[in-house]
């Protein structure tokens, strides 16, 4: 049993470690995963830490894609310096315009209005000739930084790509939990646990949540960045509701209430996918019924299983995590 | 007197039904008014409609000079008033500490009388619990909770609803202390409670509800002195 502390310490260390002992196929497929946990855990700011469960978090991290595509000159790389913080940008302020239309909803109708507004953005890129309409279009370099024509960083290499997506994660981490456990984070919590209670005790719930829910946009957009920059191709799938709701299984698999949980419910995820693929032709049907298996037998997500593997007394992990319900009482 | 909270005319609805009709009552600054009834005759209602928790509502509300019947209820909190609910609305995924330290705000004139030290020195027992979660409290650390995070807003009016209701006997006396020290402070309270003789030792002045509408209004030695009233409106 090691103490509680170091346990983030050695996963990063192997995180770390990773592509010297792994062929490049699989330091883009950890790449692809740490993408989709960064997504992940972008939604379940939304969804566990805010109650608001939102199907449109796709259209967010697509949208970023596009912007990275639609700055792109032609054959030459964009700069990262200059495009990832317009992306993001774009996908927070379309998720403030989203949010500040749908938090006027409560529970399955805000379900239903970010599903459209989700489908709604689909439908822009997918039925329009914009960026290559329903073909999607191609990122044909990846974006660099560079100085005065000398290359600091290019994401063509995939140990560099693997690094900055490392990085990001660790940093998208970090936000998350500083921001949660600020007096903002407790304010957004509260309002999750009672609204009108967070209300009467003075707090502007309707604009605590518009801001989680634009600051999720974002950080799904920088994904959306990476996922576009790594496969240098974007196109209107990676903005419809499948992939949202994908992602919230992810969330669901790894836990509500948690910062990290739902990168590990992305990691089993997508891990249960490589697996299953490789051995039956039925894998769909299969990762349905595990997923099921999960979430029946692990209602707080696989980090129920923290305390069995690591022998630590968690916290996060035994708080109860019910389903977002409105409470109507005071 | 100067008059803190002002009230004419309340009419509350939910939906079709009216529940409160034309009420008429007035709280001085610092003043403690203790506001009984039977179950379902408003009382509850009077203190959510204060709060803006009632939409449909009609009349004049006015707080500090201020018109508040139609203000949303995190203005009126922001006024200075502070609701501690029915049933202990504690966040049950927060730990004592953070349910306190995130309600921490200066009151309407710029004081922090209230901190997380004083609210520990007034309930050691929430200072013993501090890094429990909400959901693993028991009754009574529960209302201590809820007052503590009301007076961390450092309010001008409290309304307390059921103080003491499902509490054991030692528990509720700790509650009644707690009113004698909120009365100290000069913070004005409403308190709704069923226990009519504890009440009347301490509070200003009683105010009864029945059907909606204020019946009585003035000091306890002259509602004690009536007990046709508290016989039909009590039952005491």
């Amino acid at each position: 049993m090691m103490p509680r502390w170091l346990v983030p310490l050695v996963l990063l260390a192997i995180a770390a470690a990773l592509p010297f002992g792994v062929s490049t196929y699989y330091v883009q497929f950890i790449g692809k995963a740490f993408i989709m946990g960064m997504l992940a855990m972008a939604l379940n700011l939304a969804v566990g830490h805010g109650g608001m469960v939102s199907i449109c978090h796709a259209a967010f991290f697509g949208l970023a894609g596009y912007v990275l595509a639609l700055m792109s000159p032609g054959y030459d790389p964009a700069s990262l310096v200059l495009t990832l913080p317009v992306a993001a940008a774009a996908s927070g302020f379309v998720a403030l315009v989203i949010g500040a239309l749908a938090l006027r909803t409560r529970g399955a109708y805000f379900i239903m209005v970010t599903l459209a507004f989700g489908e709604m953005m689909f439908f822009l890129f997918h039925d329009t000739d914009i960026a290559g309409g329903s073909d999607g279009t191609y990122v044909n370099a990846k974006p660099e930084i560079a100085i005065a024509g000398h290359r600091l960083l290019d994401l063509a290499s995939p140990l560099a790509f693997y690094y900055v997506v490392l990085a990001l994660l660790i940093a998208t981490i970090v936000l998350l939990t500083v921001l949660l456990r600020s007096p903002f984070g407790h304010a957004l919590a509260a309002a999750r646990d009672n609204e009108r209670r967070a209300r009467s005790l003075g707090f502007p719930v309707y604009r605590i949540r518009l801001t989680a829910f634009a600051i999720s946009g974002a950080i799904a957009g920088v994904a959306g960045y990476f996922a576009t920059a790594q496969f240098g191709f974007v196109a209107p799938e990676m903005l419809g509701w499948h992939l949202s709701a994908t992602v919230l299984v992810m969330v669901l698999i790894g836990g509500l209430r948690s910062v990290t949980g739902p990168l590990v419910g992305a990691l089993v995820l997508i891990g249960l996918e490589e697996v299953l693929k490789a051995s039956t032709d039925y894998w769909k049907l299969a990762e349905g019924l595990i997923v099921i298996l999960i979430v029946l037998s692990m209602p707080n997500g696989v980090r129920q299983l923290w305390p069995l593997i690591f022998g630590a007394t968690g916290d996060a992990a035994t708080r109860p995590a019910r389903v977002p319900a409105e409470a109507n009482h005071v | 007197m100067n008059v803190l909270l002002e009230v004419s005319g309340l009419d509350a609805f939910y939906g079709a039904s009216r529940i409160l009709h034309g009420v008429d009552i007035a709280v001085a600054r610092g003043e403690q008014v203790a506001l009984i009834g039977r179950n379902g005759m408003g009382k509850t209602t009077l203190l959510r409609a204060l709060m803006g928790l009632v939409p449909d509502c009609r009349g004049e509300v006015s707080f500090a000079g201020r018109d508040i019947r139609r203000a949303a209820p995190e203005t009126i909190a922001r006024a200075g008033l502070a609701l501690v609910p029915e049933g202990r609305g504690i966040f049950a995924s927060l730990s004592v500490t953070e349910n306190l330290t995130m309600a921490a705000r200066p009151g309407s004139d710029g004081r922090r009388t209230w901190t997380l030290a004083r609210i520990f020195e007034l309930f050691p027992r929430l200072h013993q619990r501090r890094n429990n979660g909400g959901h693993q409290l028991s009754g009574g650390e529960q209302q201590m909770l809820t007052i503590g995070r009301a007076l961390m807003t450092n309010p001008d009016l409290i309304l307390i609803d059921e103080a003491t209701e499902g509490l054991a006997p030692l528990v509720a006396r700790d509650i009644w202390t707690t009113l004698g020290v909120i009365r100290g402070e000069g913070i004005a309270t409403i308190v709704v409670d069923k226990d009519f003789r504890s009440l009347a030792k301490i509070v200003d002045r009683v105010v009864l509800l029945a059907k909606g509408a204020v019946m009585f209004d003035g000091a306890p030695g002259d509602l004690t002195s009536r007990p046709e009233l508290l016989e039909r409106h009590l039952g005491v």
